[in-house]
Parts: structure tokens; sequence; C-alpha cells
């Protein structure tokens, strides 16, 4: 019960979206599941939100180091839970917040990696073998060729924008396929494992 | 001169998000406790927003819609598989969440093994299938497209050799090691690229947050200050 029945869950959901692929008879029961899935998943930010509500009343309670920082940290959860349920979403308290505090701290945050970039990229850019050189020209040649310096013509034929489409829509674009054509593979055979419940990790301890 | 006029929330916005890029960009001198509360805040906001996304644009319409409108009831399935993934919090109990659980990567397994094996596997496959010499109608007849030809040449050549690169079966030496090596420098030009990509778009963003406290705090707040702006009592 506790590990057959987990198992033959999976093996029953996943086959169903497989199978559909190859009979429409199951394409209203795929449809139904996809529905649930959806449904099923929000279960699983619910999980995370009620650890992270737990663990930072703990803090609190507990007065562990930086407790006080968990005080804004549940403020603006139940703040912004509380205004989506009272204004709803498509105006008021909510979008401000959203506009307001939300959208300019995730901005920041993205643009503080700029400033990290830069060290960064000092580690990465040292040509010491060729292949590093490589990394090194696509990468100047890419960021310049998106700034106008790039696109200025100081060389009729020959602009840095010209070469970044060129490089992007070519060795870049056969390098990211390689990658993807991989990682699809690696997902079909990870998937299979699962289905067929080879892997059982998501099972837990007992 | 007519004045402009700025609604009193929309300013106090424009603080309010000024003040916290500031104490976001603080991290930059080291880490501090202005920085530590925008971090907080912005995970608890950040939860926050999610909860009501999910609500009105998940629930709503994939479970309660179809369970109160329409009365199908089979969808408290759904919710009970749900609420078993709850259980996790509990420490005996923490066994029953792998109904729900079981559920969601099951789905997930077969949504994954479909779509990645067409769109990511097969269709990258298909797209690399490209004519090896690029022929065009001319005046002359059919003449060959060198320059497509050549450009058609390095995206497969550099597909297959990437492809051999994680290709472990056989140990890297000889023939297969030097088209392998010939994959790592297409892998490096593609890194190279994909890098050059992330940090423009970082600096695009930092651009953004700096025009936004130059252009919209500090000149809106001079221009309020001077008389320039009156400051309304509508939102």
């Amino acid at each position: 019960m506790k590990k057959q029945f987990p198992l033959a869950i999976v093996f029953i959901a996943g086959m169903i979206f497989i199978v559909q692929f190859f009979s429409p008879a199951f394409t209203p029961i795929q449809e139904r599941f996809t529905h649930w899935y959806i449904v099923v998943a929000v279960f699983a930010f619910v999980l995370g939100l009620a650890n992270l509500t737990r663990l930072n009343l703990q803090k609190i309670h507990r007065q562990q180091e930086g407790w006080i920082y968990s005080i804004p940290l549940l403020i603006g959860l139940a703040g912004m839970a509380l205004c989506s349920f009272i204004f709803g979403i498509e105006e008021g308290p909510f979008v401000w917040l959203f506009n307001n505090m939300m959208l300019p701290m995730s901005a920041t945050m993205f643009s503080l990696l700029a400033f990290f970039v830069a060290s960064a990229s000092y580690r990465a850019f040292r040509a010491r073998h060729k292949e590093a050189v490589m990394l090194l020209v696509a990468a100047v040649i890419v960021m310049l060729g998106q700034v106008p310096i790039g696109s200025a013509g100081f060389m009729e034929h020959l602009r840095l924008s010209d070469i970044t489409q060129w490089i992007m829509a070519y060795p870049n674009m056969a390098g990211q396929r390689a990658i993807m054509i991989g990682a699809a593979l690696g997902v079909v055979a990870i998937s299979l494992r699962i289905l067929l419940g080879i892997e059982r990790a998501y099972l837990g301890e007992d | 001169m007519e004045i402009a006029n700025i609604p009193f929330w929309d300013f106090f916005g424009v603080w309010v998000a000024a003040l916290l890029t500031l104490f976001i960009f603080s991290f930059l001198y080291k880490d501090n406790p202005f920085y530590k509360f925008a971090e907080h805040l912005f995970v608890g906001i950040s939860a926050g927003y999610f909860v009501g996304y999910y609500y009105y644009n998940v629930l709503l319409p994939n479970f309660w819609e179809p369970f109160y409108y329409q009365g199908r009831y089979e969808y408290l399935i759904a919710v009970i598989l749900g609420i078993t993934i709850l259980f996790r919090l509990s420490r005996k109990q923490a066994w029953v969440s792998r109904f729900g659980f079981a559920f969601v990567i099951g789905c997930g397994a077969g949504i994954n093994f479909i779509a990645y094996l067409q769109s990511n596997a097969l269709a990258q496959i298909y797209g690399t299938i490209t004519p090896l010499v690029s022929l065009v109608s001319g005046e002359g007849g059919i003449l060959v497209d060198w320059k497509n030809t050549v450009f058609n040449l390095v995206a497969i050549i550099g597909v297959c050799s990437a492809l051999t690169y994680f290709y472990f079966s056989k140990p890297h030496k000889g023939f297969l090691g030097g088209v392998a090596r010939l994959g790592i420098w297409f892998l490096m030009i593609s890194f190279g690229a994909s890098f050059g990509y992330t940090v423009m778009a970082r600096i695009s963003l930092l651009i953004g947050r700096m025009h936004f406290l130059i252009f919209d705090w500090i000149e809106t707040t001079i221009n309020v200050i001077n008389g320039n702006i009156a400051i309304g009592s509508t939102f």
C-alpha cells in the first residue's frame, strides 16, 4: 500500500499521457488528468508556503539569529495574499504592491548580477587555452554586437552586429541544438525510469 | 503654465520602489540590514503574489468552475490528492504525501516524455537535416548558393561534433577524439554567446534601474519640490 500504490499511480498517470498520443480514445481522460495535475501541483506550492511560514514563525518564536527579518517576510506574504483575496489581482493594492515593490526588487536583484558577472568574466575570459579563447571571442563579439558601436558602419560589409547574428544563427545554434537533443534524450530516459518504477527517489524514506 | 499632476499613491510608490532599489544595491558595499530587509520582503511579497496568482488563474478555472458550476464532483479527487501532499509536513504521516506526489510525478513524466521527444529531440534533428549543397535558380540556370552551403555545413558539422562530445561509450581518442574536440569548440562558442547575451541582459536591467532612479525618482521629486508637479489626492 505504502509503496506499490504510489508506483501504480505514477505508471497509470504517465501512461495515459503517452497512450493518448497514439489513440484519441484516451484524450478525454488525458484532458481531465491535465486539469487534476494543475490542481494537485498547486498543493505542492501550498506545501512550500506552509513550510516557509512555519519556519519563519519558529524563527521568530525561538528568536533565532536574524529573526527580525522574518517579520517583513511574513507581513509581505500575508499582505500580498490578503490584498489579492479582498481586492482581486486585476487592480487595487495588489497591482500597486506588484508594480512598486515586487517588480523593482526583482529587476534590481537581477541587475545586481551585472556587477558580479564582471568578476566572473575576469576568471572565465583568461585566455589560457584554445577553448577559452573561443569563449572569449564569441562573448566579446556578441556583447559588442548588441550595442550601437557594433552596428556602426566603420567596416561596411563586416559589422559586429552581423557577425553576432551569424554566430547566434549557426555555431551557437549548433551547440545549443546538441545540448537540447542530449538533454531531451536524458529526460526521456529518466521519464521511462520513473514510469517503470526503477527510479523511486521521490518516494522518500520509509 | 499648466502644472502637471501626479496621484499621491503613484508618487509614494516611486519612493517605495526607489528606497527598495537602493536597499538592494547596498549589497554591493557589503551584506547589511537594509539588504536583508529588502531580500526577506522580496521573498514574502513574491510568495504572496503567487498565492493570488494560483488562486485566480489556476484553482478557480481548473477546480472551482467545473466542480461548483458544472457539478463535476470527480474533481474532488484532485483536491484529495492535493491534500495528501500536505501530509509531508507531518513526520509520522509523511508517507501519505506519496499519493499526491506520485500523481504529479507520473503526469510530469508522461507529459515530458512526449514533449521533449517531440520538441527537443525530433524537431531539433529535423531542423538539422538541411541540404548539404544549397541550390538557387538564377539567369544561368540552377546555381550553387555557396554562402548558404557553407553555413548549412557549419550547422550540421557543429551539431554532429557536439553530439559526439556527449558520447561517452567509447574513449575520445583518434578520429572520435578529433571530432569531439571540434564539438568542444562549438560548445565553447555557444557558451560564450550565451554568456554575452546574459551579460547584456543584466546590463540592460541595470540601465533600467538607473533610469528609474534618475528620471522617475530624483527628477520627479525635484519637480514636486520646485512646484512643477502637484501631488494629487486620487489613486
